[in-house]
């Protein structure tokens, strides 16, 4: 199936997804001028992926910062990871924030909290 | 300038301004259309000048995040004024720097038959503490969707929970039709 390879900007993410090479991530800062249009060929991408996904995914968030509307679509890209496990799929969410960034702690919990997929939270150092 | 006197008085105009921001600490102030181009441009130097300060990154992040939501509940929700030939999505955005706490400020007008449904949104924001701003999150997170102005209805109750302050707000009845909004957001350089 096709790659998604998005080099991020100051206001878009980075984003890869890339199922041969099984690497999927999503990372940097996320407030586009148009959230939706953004997000679109992201969430279109998941949706023909979870129909043949692979044995195990690992979806690496890895972002510095998001305003609230990425926030929405951000959840919605979880729950097409919910999907892909509720059909008896491996899924695995890293969240990964910087360890002195407990905005970014506090909003990976609360994904955790809404989405029902196996979620691994990450600190690193900066 | 036409003649002596018209630039004497546009003089002290400058000069009176400038003393008032000088006096309320205000380091930025703007009136005009919020863009994203503009978004993009004050938050950058926002970031340099806290950078400079040394603000710890706690509070950097924190303003940054407050200013990115206040400018777009402009560019969202500012409604256009015929009378003064006001556009959608203008009005003034103002960011002050005192020893203890950085105010981000913004004005805009929007219609009085909205400004009731406004405040009863910003009434239940400033009464929840934390537990029951990240309870609203969630559920508007959820429940909610991307209007066709591009909002996500989260902008007011995150800048609440990320403050961690109570969201002062006043309407100013402009005529029958107008009314002034102004919102002030407090985020506190102290690391907490």
């Amino acid at each position: 199936m096709s790659v998604i390879k998005i080099q991020g900007t100051d206001d878009t993410p980075t984003v890869t997804l890339d199922k041969e090479n099984n690497i999927f991530e999503i990372s940097g800062r996320s407030l586009p001028e148009d959230v939706v249009v953004f997000y679109k060929p992201i969430l279109e991408w998941l949706d023909a992926y979870k129909e043949d996904p692979l044995e195990k995914t690992v979806f690496d968030f890895k972002l510095e910062y998001f305003n609230t509307a990425s926030s929405k679509l951000l959840l919605d890209v979880l729950l097409k990871l919910e999907d892909i496990s509720s059909d008896g799929h491996d899924v695995l969410v890293r969240w990964h924030y910087p360890d002195d960034d407990e905005d970014m702690e506090e909003a990976g919990e609360e994904y955790s909290e809404i989405v029902e997929v196996p979620f691994e939270q990450v600190p690193y150092s900066v | 300038m036409a003649n002596t006197k018209e630039h004497n008085e546009s003089l002290d105009f400058v000069y009176d301004f400038y003393v008032k921001m000088k006096r309320n600490n205000i380091n930025l102030a703007y009136e005009g259309e919020i863009t994203h181009q503009i978004t993009k441009a004050f938050t950058s130097l926002a970031e340099t000048d806290m950078a400079r300060e040394e603000d710890p990154s706690s509070v950097q992040k924190k303003v940054f995040h407050v200013m990115v939501e206040c400018l777009q509940n402009i560019s969202k929700h500012s409604e256009g004024n015929a009378n003064e030939s006001a556009k959608d999505g203008r009005g003034i955005f103002m960011v002050s720097k005192a020893a203890t706490e950085y105010n981000v400020t913004t004005g805009n007008i929007i219609k009085n038959v909205n400004v009731e449904k406004l405040r009863s949104i910003l009434e239940n924001v400033n009464k929840q503490d934390k537990d029951g701003l990240n309870k609203l999150y969630k559920q508007q997170m959820r429940e909610g969707t991307i209007s066709d102005r591009g909002g996500a209805g989260l902008g007011f109750i995150d800048i609440a929970r990320k403050t961690g302050q109570k969201l002062l707000y006043s309407f100013l009845t402009i005529d029958n039709v107008n009314s002034f909004f102004v919102l002030t957001s407090t985020i506190s350089r102290i690391k907490e």
